[in-house]
């Protein structure tokens, strides 16, 4: 492993099926894709094609049926510390606060010592402005700041990878402008490598180096857009709007049911 | 200060409601006798000694059973929750044990233990077992599944996952599972008492029995309410604060109104 592949992701043939004694969904068909280290990588498409299942696999919390994943080189067999996944749902464990939240990932480090863990713990509060929220319990937060709280707990154990899975799905519009712009920011500073599921292509433009558009039955990424538009983006810039508008034609071409609407 | 007030109020009625009932309706003292004759009793027998050293015999025999009860319980159930073969045998036997009214072992442990403290203890923890067993299984089978997934990819895996993930997820079915044990455990022992004489100690349901056999109904009734005082000074005392600790931070627990 070479210091420039830290955070490389590389998709080689996946496919997956689900079987049940009745059906047999084919719900990942031959998925080839690679992720430089540092890269915002968008995959949209409506629900059914797969993108879940696929982040599912890269964070090594399902086996595909063929293919493998690779992380910095090494073949993924099972979930690991260096892959994060930041759910729809925050997951927030209700008996913790919201510092025992975030300390969460960290406990396991051995390498470092409490005060070590207490201090990233709340750097990371402050990354996402709830320093002041420290000692709240999860139940008392807005949506939106318990999904503050889930970022800072995926991201304290520093992994190399962020994977997310439609984490604004469940936010009010505004509050999601705000957590684009927070989102966008602490990609600049810390550079990640982040893969963001969504079925939402103006926020997949927002935020992404690069869109990969995904198709239905099977899941198959059907064509990959190229994101140049300058940072920190606004959603609601015309720029965006055009390229989005393109993004929801080529979504729409791949997948006859959205076409014929 | 309202608020207590109008709690001691509605006690003091349910008391009056008691003393009309037996002067109008000209009952018997055999069949229910006047509060204050209730209360004499329990004065008398609060400091002949009676009352203390009947309570201290039984509760020492439910908090040991109870214990023993829980941890086999507790147990049991983790592994029928891991385990889809334990889950349906063991699992299921204690479902079926769990209808079972524990005075049913009655017989059995006087059978195997003798007049012993053995068998109060025997009948105590068969009582437990079944409903510790079931909650347990049912609370860590009803956590999200989401949990499990948030402690995998952090790298939290078997031990760890349990003590830090499952076990506390499962706190508010946990805390339910034990409150339940200590019913059916006081329920199980009462029943023992009523039913067995032994010489090694003197609990409140001999004490109960005794005064059904004198016609003493001040006595039963005084005991009555010793047992049922003591059964919320242990729920107020074991299981509130626990309660409480889930309340404030699950944001649950306010009145449905």
């Amino acid at each position: 492993m070479t210091a420039d592949s830290i955070g490389q992701l590389a998709v080689a043939g996946v496919s997956k099926w689900f079987r049940t004694s009745r059906t047999s969904v084919h719900a990942l068909d031959n998925i080839t894709l690679t992720v430089a280290p540092g890269e915002f990588l968008c995959l949209v498409g409506p629900s059914g094609c797969g993108k879940s299942t696929l982040l599912d696999i890269i964070a090594g919390l399902t086996v595909p049926d063929s293919g493998s994943v690779f992380a910095d080189g090494q073949p993924i067999v099972g979930p690991g510390r260096h892959r994060l996944v930041m759910f729809q749902e925050s997951a927030l464990f209700p008996w913790l606060d919201v510092f025992g939240n975030v300390m969460f990932g960290l406990k396991r480090e051995q390498s470092l010592t409490r005060q070590q863990k207490k201090e990233i713990a709340e750097r990371h509060l402050e990354l996402v402005g709830l320093t002041k929220f420290k000692e709240a319990y999860t139940h008392e937060l807005s949506g939106g700041m318990k999904q503050r709280v889930a970022l800072a707990r995926s991201l304290a154990p520093d992994p190399r990878v962020l994977l997310m899975d439609e984490p604004f799905a469940a936010l009010d519009a505004l509050t999601r402008e705000r957590l684009y712009g927070d989102l966008q920011d602490i990609w600049q500073s810390r550079r990640k490598t982040i893969i963001l599921v969504t079925h939402n292509v103006r926020e997949a433009v927002c935020l992404g180096d690069r869109v990969a558009v995904m198709s239905p039955h099977p899941g198959r990424i059907r064509e990959e857009f190229r994101v140049d538009l300058p940072r920190p983006r606004d959603i609601n810039s015309s720029l965006l709007a055009e390229l989005a508008q393109d993004i929801t034609s080529a979504l729409k071409s791949h997948d006859p049911e959205l076409g014929r609407q | 200060m309202k608020h207590a007030l109008s709690i001691i109020a509605f006690f003091a009625g349910l008391i009056l409601l008691w003393k009309v009932a037996t002067v109008v309706m000209g009952w018997s003292p055999l069949l229910l006798p006047p509060p204050e004759a209730v209360a004499r009793y329990l004065w008398d027998a609060l400091f002949d000694g009676t009352l203390l050293s009947a309570s201290i015999v039984t509760v020492k025999r439910l908090l040991i059973g109870y214990v023993i009860g829980v941890a086999i319980g507790m147990g049991l159930g983790l592994m029928v929750s891991t385990s889809d073969f334990f889950g349906s045998t063991v699992g299921a036997l204690a479902l079926g044990l769990q209808t079972l009214p524990s005075v049913c072992w009655v017989p059995l442990a006087l059978l195997w233990f003798g007049q012993t403290e053995g068998a109060m203890l025997f009948v105590v923890i068969m009582g437990t077992v079944g409903s510790v067993v079931i909650a347990t299984s049912n609370g860590t089978r009803s956590i999200p599944p989401i949990y499990a997934r948030v402690a995998r990819t952090m790298g939290s895996e078997g031990f760890d996952k349990w003590t830090r993930v499952i076990l506390p997820a499962a706190l508010p079915f946990l805390v339910t599972g034990m409150k339940q044990g200590w019913a059916f455990a006081w329920r199980s022992l009462m029943a023992a008492e009523v039913y067995v004489t032994i010489l090694t100690g003197f609990g409140l349901g001999h004490l109960l029995e005794y005064g059904r056999e004198l016609s003493a109904m001040d006595q039963v009734i005084g005991v009555m309410i010793v047992i049922v005082v003591i059964g919320l000074i242990t729920d107020k005392g074991l299981f509130a604060p626990w309660e409480r600790f889930m309340h404030r931070r699950w944001g649950t627990g306010a009145s449905v109104s």
